[in-house]
């Protein structure tokens, strides 16, 4: 089940998109969503669908590709929707007991899961493009200037990276114990919530001491292969800036000049 | 190139309030010597000490008594650490659990990153690693993706990339299948006698040992046994003894010989069993 939630997976192609420098598209992104917060009309999702289309269009990531990885929000989409739509204030539109249906709940309910769609495609769209590396060296260069606040940017990256290399034989581990207590006897399925919640210690309390072993392997791994630290290291793929990040970076201000003239300027028409 | 004297670890057990409630001596007095070039094999039955020893080599551990030497480095020296470290690399046991890359390629430059090497040499070391343990077709691909073999072959490679002269391998064949096992033989062969580069092979396969030039057996934390592998080989009692078997070969001859079968002991391949067999 774990394997077929596609957010935050990588999707190999050349395209331009894969080859942006890591900062410009967590920079990107980062924009996108804020911009999102900043208008109350539908016309603004015109620009933002615009912007969007253009990317997935250049990055070449597959449609149905995308849409797939919406399947795990759905039943986030549907409370909010569902809620939205049910608890506004307005003009009625029919009662139904306690239930009111208003207009503008209506209104309210598709724009707030317009929002929440193109939040969570926007936000797939870097990690279907960027390698978690990539991430990770992106998020640290963008973080370097926390350093003069001591916080420790660069093995925050590191532990980044290594979750992230650890998280599938975390995966292969679990199901490795969870076949041998199944054999000898163990039941996950049935039960309610709390019932499997709790049969589920058995599988955690082997999982946590393994994993706590092979912390301890490969802090002893890191230390022999000479690991200090972020002090005087060198990287094999230091970040650089192309002309076509800046390109890159002109298309999103664009974006946002673009969306700020429509949201203050042109008249509103629902 | 490693040399110890005496040396001594002691793993103290402490109760709850810091007293010391009992001392085990996991490395005894040990005294080993290894020349440059070398193909070392440290024998020993779970226990023995061999991989405390390995520990020291890397200066992952310090000596409580005695001290030893790598490359006329004292480990005690913290300044020289680094060095040490450098110089004598060490492959794990677990191949999953010393890969720290994402991508093989990036994996293996891990090394070379942290000795602070500029950007373009590393890549030329990645390239000659991986080379050297014939894994190039592989750059791109995930570890998570490869066999135990490939993923012990990578870990070879991240220690070669930082150019060691030694290389300590602590049970490398330990996890892995009896392809993997060969695979990473070869490449361990490969990379002592074409880029001359000094190995210690802690292990309890004996396979393993019959090509090194020196072996040492452990037990209970001390050497005791010390030799040539066909030297080691001939003492088959006194091997029995701190449990250990003798390769395939070597023990069929020697129950042979027990049986009357006139065979100069000991043999350690397949080959010369043959040689002697058919006249």
């Amino acid at each position: 089940m774990i394997r077929d939630i596609t957010i935050g997976q990588y999707y190999p192609k050349e395209s331009v998109v894969h080859k942006l420098d890591p900062r410009v598209k967590l920079i990107g992104t980062l924009v996108y969503m804020i911009s999102m917060f900043c208008f109350q009309r539908f016309l603004g999702f015109f620009f933002v669908i615009c912007f969007l289309g253009l990317t997935i269009n250049i990055s070449k990531v597959p449609v149905p590709y995308i849409l797939k990885g919406l399947k795990p929000i759905i039943a986030i989409l549907l409370f909010t929707v569902g809620i939205n739509a049910l608890f506004s204030q307005g003009r009625v539109l029919f009662e139904f007991g306690i239930i009111k249906i208003t207009i503008e709940g209506i209104r309210k309910a598709i724009f707030m899961g317009i929002r929440l769609v193109l939040l969570v495609i926007g936000a797939s769209m870097m990690t279907f493009t960027t390698t978690p590396n990539h991430l990770t060296d992106g998020l640290e260069a963008l973080l370097k200037p926390l350093k003069w606040l001591h916080v420790p940017v660069h093995e925050i990256a590191m532990m980044m990276s290594i979750a992230l290399r650890f998280i599938p034989i975390l995966l292969e581990e679990t199901d490795k114990i969870m076949k041998a207590q199944m054999a000898r006897g163990a039941d996950f399925e049935t039960g309610n919530m709390i019932v499997r919640a709790k049969k589920l210690i058995p599988l955690l309390v082997p999982l946590f001491v393994s994993a706590f072993r092979r912390a301890n392997d490969l802090a002893m791994a890191m230390d022999a292969r000479c690991y200090r630290g972020g002090e005087g290291r060198t990287k094999m793929n230091p970040l650089s800036y192309k002309r076509r990040d800046y390109y890159a970076f002109c298309i999103i201000i664009l974006y946002v000049v673009l969306l700020f003239v429509n949201v203050k300027y042109m008249p509103q028409l629902i | 190139m490693v040399n110890s004297k005496d040396l001594t670890f002691e793993y103290i057990r402490r109760d709850e309030n810091g007293n010391v409630e009992s001392i085990t001596k996991a490395v005894d007095g040990v005294n080993i010597h290894v020349e440059p070039g070398q193909f070392v094999a440290i024998l020993g039955h779970n226990g023995s000490g061999k991989s405390t020893f390995a520990k020291h080599i890397n200066a992952l551990l310090s000596p409580t008594e005695g001290s030893l030497f790598i490359d006329k480095k004292d480990t005690k020296n913290l300044e020289k650490l680094w060095e040490i470290r450098q110089t004598a690399g060490m492959v794990f046991q677990n191949p999953d659990n010393q890969i720290i890359g994402n991508v093989v390629e990036e994996d293996v430059g891990f090394g070379p990153e942290n000795l602070g090497i500029e950007t373009k040499k590393i890549w030329e070391r990645v390239q000659e690693s991986l080379q050297a343990v014939d894994m190039l077709n592989f750059r791109k691909h995930s570890p998570n993706k490869l066999s135990g073999g490939q993923k012990q072959r990578v870990a070879i490679a991240g220690v070669v990339a930082m150019k060691p002269k030694c290389i300590i391998l602590d049970e490398p064949t330990a996890m892995l299948d009896p392809n993997g096992r060969k695979e990473v033989m070869e490449t361990i062969k490969i990379l002592n006698q074409q880029e001359k580069i000094t190995v210690i092979l802690i292990t309890h396969y004996m396979e393993e040992v019959v090509n090194a030039d020196k072996v040492f057996v452990m037990n209970k934390g001390q050497v005791v046994m010390e030799g040539t592998p066909r030297e080691i080989f001939s003492q088959v009692e006194q091997l029995k003894e701190y449990r250990l078997d003798l390769p395939q070969v070597t023990e069929l001859a020697y129950e042979l010989q027990k049986e009357g079968i006139p065979l100069t002991s000991p043999i350690l391949t397949v080959e010369e069993l043959l040689s002697q067999l058919t006249p």
